[in-house]
């Protein structure tokens, strides 16, 4: 590995011990020998295995749900249903003060997504509690559902999520996440070049190699010890003790070992069902996702639809960005607040444009509930806007990467958020790409800095 | 009920226990075991055989017989079946390989089966206790099968006269978009004098390409000539649409694969 | 639910148990015997996680009954360090950053080491090959191939 250390030789210390140098990663040997443990690999005397039941339908009303023929199936030791859930209605980001809770731990009169679950059954096998799910009879009316986030926010849409009210989450700024700074119409009239794009992404699956799930042992005490792979401890036991009434201090989470997560393992919906069980049932619990789980009802990364419209000179100054984002998140928050809200955050993206309008909408509709993921609210952004600057440089006829240090936010520029840049690296960044890729530009763009005089 | 296997010296007494509802017959696993782990609760008692037999492979005078229970990787290691290896070779990674057998893959649903892709074009026969059938007919009734498949027969085709192309979207290894295999036999200048073209995840189990092989005859294989093959090439076909691609995208890309393995 | 007597020899200690008829050589492997080297990430086939040796073959046990490994020699990447020394693929694998998350690893050193006991020299070509059954959703899969090749060469400086 080579470290370039000419840039910003002034201001850092060179007293680079360990960056550059390859250390062994303290849990390789654990995990060469196969004796790393992860949180399936505690098999504990007398576990029952959850399954869950789900819902078959994108949207529909609970009329009835019947479990008498699946606690009688053998092997089969208790039932849970929404009634034995103790704060069944929960999202997980109270704890920073993002309400309302919007999401049932069990489904409890009303299902709003494919794959929600209804009711878990716990049996001695895993083939039981499967053969046994089977005999859950739950009684739907199937009502109308909603799956485009436009579709969603037009008059008369189904309303997807009852908590919210609207198909879309309420800030405190409103209906979006809002921007403001300079003004773009003024920014536009004056431009020599208007260009308008619309961006869409699917949603996308993690995969992580090892399944979501947690195993679960009453300790005898009124304690729970349990073992997960979740990638937020603290926030899980957390949320686990509000979902479960219960003092935190009868939780002990154990944990840290993950077998991929990507930030697919932050939502907190095995845990607290799981513990529950354990603790209704006297006995070890074991939940864990199938494949087929972990693709279909694990959260995604939100799909997402960006509008870009930049007014743009011939000399290659961007004067005016206005974006509308849409998160699509699915039928219940989890993360997605978080995610649209760091979208108008991340928009307009690594550059310096005088005039900018941001709206971000976090959508409700009847997909399955998207959360975190890698980058998640910037990733997909950071497509529509790279693509974007592309098409722009491409419009007015100039090299794009020229085009991008025309536009780099340098430290001192006043981003559109009022925050003035600080410790910015593009510029260097881009000079550096532009070497390692042997795609050359002027030379007054390689003798440009970050720094501006006086900032 | 818990899944329950029962075993089996002979094949007569495995058929006897296979009327029986809710049983399946495991040969390597990798579709009844797999269906099992992922819920299907359907079957609840498997039964095998362990008759020598099954797992033999005798190759004479251009003829092949393949034990049901010989596995793909047997086949790729096997001296005398080089021309069955690249079908054998693209199902599955190693250790699929070292699983799944010749008589699973006839009951393998699209995306899989790729090698009954082979067997479709080589024109194999399907072997049962009580008698042989052509594999296209024993595809076309396998779901109310309730025999254990034997052994499956072909004759070994000339190197130059079969070709096998499966199109994944992962290298080295994925799973089908879709698989081709071809058996052309042609004339000293070229010409096309036979052909049977066989394809896999163009319905839910491999089917003939019998538009695409008339309009073969009498053709060299250049790009001006094969053309009307291609265009029929989706005669009568209903692609599958999984994760791996739609329908309409395995529609699209075939006659350009067709292609491909025509000229290759 | 009925049970059924298997005995095989895992990583060269004899093992007896009863299972219940049906039981995957995986779960008879972790619940039974306590071997939790190969993971559970699939259940299909598709992400090799669960890889072991059977009779020399690499077989995956997730789809494998137990009850079909009566007299079986298995091996697992618990059984592969001996004396305390680990495996040169483990060595490999630890000194060339092969490992991320973990969970494929196992399952990775046995498809590798099939590979090498029958081909102990292997192109980079036959390393992917090996691998190609076997999942690293890392995607850390550059330095898995390159602790192979190392481990073989390492292999065979020293039968030299």
């Amino acid at each position: 590995m080579e470290l370039r250390k000419d840039y910003f030789a002034d201001v850092r210390k060179d007293g680079l011990h360990e960056i550059g140098q390859p250390r062994p990663r303290l849990d390789s040997p654990g995990h060469v020998t196969g004796k790393t443990a992860y949180f399936a690999d505690r098999i504990l005397p007398g576990m029952l295995h959850l399954k869950m039941v789900r819902s078959p339908h994108h949207h529909a009303r609970i009329r009835s749900i019947d479990t008498s023929e699946a606690e009688k199936h053998p092997g089969v030791v208790k039932v849970l249903t929404a009634k034995d859930v103790p704060h069944n209605v929960y999202t997980i980001l109270i704890l920073i003060q993002i309400g309302p809770e919007d999401e049932t731990v069990l489904a409890d009169g009303k299902v709003r997504w494919k794959g929600e679950a209804v009711a878990a059954v716990l049996a001695e096998t895993e083939r039981a509690a499967q053969e046994a799910a089977a005999k859950v009879k739950v009684d739907y009316e199937v009502l109308p559902a909603v799956f485009d986030m436009e579709e969603a926010l037009k008059p008369g849409a189904p309303l997807v999520n009852e908590y919210h009210g609207q198909n879309y989450y309420l800030y405190d700024s409103g209906e979006c996440r809002k921007v403001r700074f300079g003004d773009v119409d003024a920014g536009f009239a004056e431009a020599d070049h208007i260009l308008e794009q619309t961006y869409q992404s699917s949603p996308i699956e993690h995969a992580p190699t090892e399944t979501t799930g947690c195993v679960v042992a009453p300790e005898g005490n009124d304690r729970f010890t349990c073992y997960t792979n979740t990638q937020a401890m603290f926030f899980t036991l957390d949320n686990a003790s509000i979902i479960l009434q219960m003092p935190g201090s009868k939780l002990h989470f154990v944990g840290g070992t993950v077998g991929g997560g990507f930030g697919g393992k932050v939502d907190v919906i095995v845990e607290p069902i799981a513990i529950l069980a354990a603790k209704l049932t006297g006995r070890p619990v074991s939940f864990i996702y199938s494949r087929e789980e972990e693709m279909q009802i694990s959260s995604p990364r939100a799909a997402e639809k960006v509008v870009i419209k930049d007014g743009v000179m011939k000399d290659g100054r961007i004067v005016a960005r206005k974006v509308t984002g849409y998160t699509d998140a699915g039928a219940y928050s989890r993360h997605s607040p978080y995610g649209a809200q760091k979208g108008a955050a991340h928009y307009p993206g690594p550059y310096t444009i005088p005039n900018v309008w941001i709206d971000t909408y976090c959508v409700y509709t009847n997909r399955t509930p998207s959360s975190a993921m890698r980058g998640f609210g910037v990733t997909i952004g950071d497509f529509a806007l790279e693509v974007q600057m592309d098409k722009l440089a491409r419009l007015i006829g100039m090299d794009p990467l020229e085009f991008r240090f025309i536009n780099a936010y340098r430290d001192g520029d006043m981003k559109a958020h009022r925050q003035p840049t600080e410790g910015a690296a593009l510029i260097e960044c881009m000079q550096e790409a532009s070497r390692a890729a042997n795609w050359p530009v002027a030379d007054k763009y390689m003798a440009m800095s970050s720094y501006r005089k006086g900032a | 009920m818990s899944l329950a296997l029962q075993t089996f010296s002979t094949v007569k007494d495995a058929n006897a226990a296979l009327q029986a509802s809710g049983t399946r017959y495991l040969g390597g696993g990798t579709l009844v075991v797999r269906a099992a782990n992922e819920g299907d609760v359907s079957v609840s008692s498997l039964v095998r055989v362990t008759e020598p037999s099954l797992s033999a492979v005798s190759v004479s005078g251009g003829k092949a017989r393949l034990g049901a229970s010989v596995t793909m990787a047997a086949i790729t290691r096997h001296p005398e079946l080089a021309a069955l290896a690249p079908a054998a070779r693209a199902v599955g990674g190693p250790a699929i390989r070292n699983m799944a057998t010749v008589g699973g893959n006839l009951f393998a649903p699209a995306p899989y089966g790729d090698f009954a892709v082979a067997l479709l074009a080589l024109n194999a026969t399907v072997a049962v206790e009580d008698g042989e059938m052509p594999v296209e007919t024993f595809l076309a009734g396998r779901d109310t099968s309730r025999a254990v498949v034997t052994a499956v027969s072909l004759s070994l085709p000339e190197a130059e006269s079969f070709r096998f192309l499966k199109v994944s979207r992962v290298k080295p290894k994925g799973v089908s978009v879709l698989s081709i295999a071809a058996l052309l036999q042609r004339t000293a200048d070229g010409t096309v004098t036979s052909a049977r073209i066989a394809h896999g995840c163009m319905a839910d189990r491999s089917m003939r390409a019998k538009a695409a092989e008339k309009a073969l005859l009498g053709c060299k294989l250049t790009p001006e000539e094969i053309a009307p093959a291609l265009a029929v090439a989706g005669e009568d076909i209903t692609p599958i649409t999984d994760p791996i691609a739609s329908a309409w995208y395995r529609a699209e890309v075939l006659p350009v694969h067709l292609g491909r393995l025509l000229l290759s | 639910m009925a049970k059924v007597p298997v005995q095989f020899t895992l990583n060269g200690s004899e093992k007896a148990e009863f299972i219940e008829s049906g039981t995957t050589l995986l779960h008879a492997l972790r619940d039974k015997i306590g071997d939790t080297s190969p993971k559970g990430g699939c259940h299909q086939g598709t992400c090799g996680a669960c890889s072991v040796i059977i009779d020399g073959e690499l077989r995956l046990s997730c789809l494998t009954l137990a009850e079909t490994c009566d007299g079986a020699d298995i091996r697992t990447t618990a059984g592969l360090a001996e004396g305390g020394v680990l495996h040169p693929l483990q060595r490999a694998f630890l000194d060339a950053f092969a490992t991320q998350c973990g969970f494929c690893t196992p399952g990775m050193i046995m498809a590798a080491k099939a590979l090498l006991d029958r081909t102990p020299n292997p192109s980079r070509e036959e390393v992917v090959e090996a691998l190609s059954g076997n999942i690293c959703r890392c995607t850390g899969y550059e330095p898995i191939i390159q602790a192979v090749l190392t481990a073989a060469r390492a292999d065979s400086q020293n039968a030299a």
